[in-house]
């Protein structure tokens, strides 16, 4: 071809590429970012609007933050341990035990992440409440007008009611990671002489400890940051951090002690994330079927 | 570990592994019948095992081999029928109560374990004091050659040194009886045949064991069984001394599943008096065979001839001497296989590497030793 009929050659596109990082970094940046320095502005300034880091050492000092924080942390240990019993149980019964409408089953339990958490907090009122039908139904039985069944409305109406909405947190990596173990291993130590009890603390704990250490993280860091369960059920003298935001913030229009407990609760909510992550990275999360 | 190595930690471990032997336990099985969901994997089963025996159980996939061994180690309850282990009847049993070691294909080893204490986990489990545990695990360690590799994890292992550790862990408990199902089977073939060789002096050095081995390899139930056992569709076909099972299939399956034998359709003749032969009939051709033991069924059978027992021979001999046609020849190295046509059957050879083979297409004479070929009925499967 004649060198005159050349087309002229393209001047080669810019590499674009990583402008691709400024949409989002936007979005994150006026959807989260940008509201999250307001709170941490706002938990440094007093009434009149000046910097007061003082704030901070006066909030964190009153017996009504103390007692927010052991509340919250108890409930959250309580809630998870009580997840990891129940989730470990119900997942070994779904995976070793098997019976028909297993799958059913296990999608039911399943459903339950789909559901608000309030909504728990709601059927349980109408299960266990004052006038709720197991108590309704002990009334009539007893002959009495005072309702037997009183621990909906304490700290242990809102661990049972979290344990029943996390529960399925830890049963699906728990699942996943049981799918994975091998029949011949559980077959073998049986052959060997091992009972079930040997068999789940020596081959199935060991085997599904990532997922449970991952699940169990992700357990205490939802917990921790439950705010609809408490809230609904209203235990008597339960308060933890995110309500106290609420009262704080909503009620008292207090926000300078409200976003000074909201920045406890991120750097308490960040440091639970941290260990969920290590965990998942130290112990195999992506087999456990969790990332 | 170098061989040299091996010998040494054989010859160690040789004396304790004969006092610890257990004592010998055969296996029954008593019609035993195995159904999932309404489909019937094994089909009254009746199978005895003596004491210190090596039984292989073989057949293709499906047959029911696994199922059996499965019913045996209590991992599947049989519909019907008892299943025994010594004099014990074993059938209601737990699989932690009877008293078995068991190796498997996957070689099963607790990942997260030690070889060390893969091998304990039976002993803890029957609370055996740790001074025992500890010895008894030297003792199978050195016994399979893996003693050196007592602190490794099952994942720095290779699949042999797996399956050795996976054996030292069935034998550790001293079981009645060893059930290996497929143990070879995910190994390449240079390791099988290593492997298989350990598993039949482990057995010289524990002669009161006795092994039910599952495999759907010929060779490794020809090599290491004393008998063999041979299923179909959840029954069994064949039963008996390995050699004699080889040499005198009782029918078509067995004939063809083992060795792979060449059958050809005879007419029966008379037998021959005192020689323990029978003259047969292949289209004009005058054949003699060994005399079944039983008297067969109609004038119709088939010749059974194993491929190592035909070779080429010269035209005029006149004793069972066949003409076929060649059809392919197949270099194997240390053998040639030669597929032929006799009177519109197939027949297959094999025979050390020869010199000058003969080319698709030649017409060749073949030879058979009478008493290399047997009669079996032609009418059974």
């Amino acid at each position: 071809m004649p060198s005159d009929l050349a087309l002229p050659a393209r001047a080669a596109p810019r590499d674009l590429g990583g402008a691709w990082i400024l949409p989002p970094l936007i979005l994150l940046g006026a959807l989260f970012f940008y509201p999250l320095a307001l709170i941490v502005a706002q938990s440094a300034t007093n009434s009149a609007g000046v910097f007061a880091p003082g704030t901070y050492a006066a909030v964190l000092g009153t017996s009504l933050f103390r007692n927010a924080l052991f509340h919250t942390v108890e409930i959250a240990l309580a809630a998870t341990a009580g997840c990891i019993l129940l989730g470990f149980t119900l997942a070994l019964i779904l995976t070793f035990v098997p019976f028909p409408g297993v799958r059913l089953v296990a999608r039911l339990i399943d459903t339950i992440i789909a559901l608000p958490t309030f909504l728990v907090a709601l059927a349980f009122t109408f299960i266990y409440g004052s006038a709720g039908l197991v108590n309704g139904a002990l009334m009539q039985l007893q002959g009495t007008h005072v309702p037997p069944l009183d621990f909906l409305y304490s700290i242990w109406g809102v661990i049972l009611a979290e344990i029943t909405v996390y529960t399925p947190f830890i049963m699906r990596p728990l699942l996943a990671s049981f799918s994975l173990i091998e029949t011949s291993q559980i077959e073998v130590a049986s052959s060997l002489g091992a009972g079930a009890w040997r068999i789940v603390r020596q081959i199935i704990l060991p085997a599904a400890m990532p997922a449970l250490l991952a699940g169990g993280s992700l357990c205490l860091l939802l917990t921790v940051n439950e705010f609809g369960i408490v809230f609904f059920i209203g235990a008597k003298g339960v308060v933890t951090l995110p309500l106290l935001v609420y009262d704080k913030a909503i009620q008292e229009f207090d926000y300078t002690t409200a976003c000074v407990i909201a920045v406890v609760n991120v750097v308490l909510s960040l440091a639970l994330y941290a260990l969920y992550r290590t965990l998942i990275g130290r112990f195999g999360g992506a087999r456990a079927g969790l990332v | 570990m170098s061989g040299a190595a091996l010998a040494s930690a054989v010859d160690r471990s040789r004396t304790v592994a004969r006092a610890d032997a257990a004592p010998a336990s055969g296996i029954g099985f008593n019609r035993v019948t195995v159904a999932y969901k309404g489909s019937v994997a094994l089909d009254a089963l009746t199978l005895s095992v003596e004491p210190g025996e090596i039984m292989a159980v073989i057949g293709p996939s499906g047959c029911g081999k696994t199922t059996a061994l499965r019913a045996l180690a209590g991992f599947v309850r049989p519909v019907a029928g008892r299943v025994r282990i010594g004099e014990l009847d074993v059938t209601d049993l737990p699989p932690h109560a009877r008293d078995i070691g068991m190796v498997v294909q996957n070689y099963a080893l607790f990942p997260h374990m030690r070889v060390a204490d893969n091998v304990a986990f039976g002993l803890h489990a029957r609370r055996a004091p740790e001074a025992l545990v500890r010895s008894q695990v030297q003792t199978c360690l050195a016994m399979v050659g893996m003693a050196e590799y007592a602190e490794r994890y099952p994942r720095q292992l290779s699949g042999g040194q797996q399956q050795r550790v996976a054996i030292a862990r069935a034998l550790a408990i001293r079981p009645r009886v060893l059930l290996l199902d497929e143990p070879l089977s995910a190994l390449d073939a240079q390791i099988r045949r290593s492997m298989l060789a350990e598993l039949a002096r482990l057995h010289r050095e524990l002669p009161s064991l006795t092994v039910l081995y599952v495999t759907h390899d010929q060779t490794e139930a020809l090599t290491l069984a004393d008998r063999i056992a041979i299923m179909r569709g959840g029954k069994l076909m064949a039963e008996g001394l390995s050699h004699v099972l080889y040499r005198n299939p009782p029918n078509r399956f067995a004939a063809e599943f083992l060795g792979r034998a060449n059958l050809l359709p005879v007419q029966l003749e008379q037998p021959g008096l005192d020689t323990g032969l029978v003259s047969v009939r292949l289209g004009d051709t005058r054949l003699q065979a060994m005399a079944p033991r039983e008297k067969l069924p109609g004038a119709q059978a088939l010749l059974c001839v194993r491929p190592h027992a035909v070779t080429l021979t010269r035209s005029d001999v006149a004793d069972n001497a066949l003409a076929g046609t060649v059809r392919a020849v197949q270099w194997q190295g240390d053998l040639h296989n030669i597929e032929l046509e006799v009177m519109g059957s197939p027949l297959r050879m094999v025979c050390t590497p020869l010199r000058d083979p003969p080319q698709p297409g030649s017409p060749v004479t073949l030879h058979f030793p009478p008493d290399e070929a047997t009669l079996i009925p032609a009418d059974a499967e």
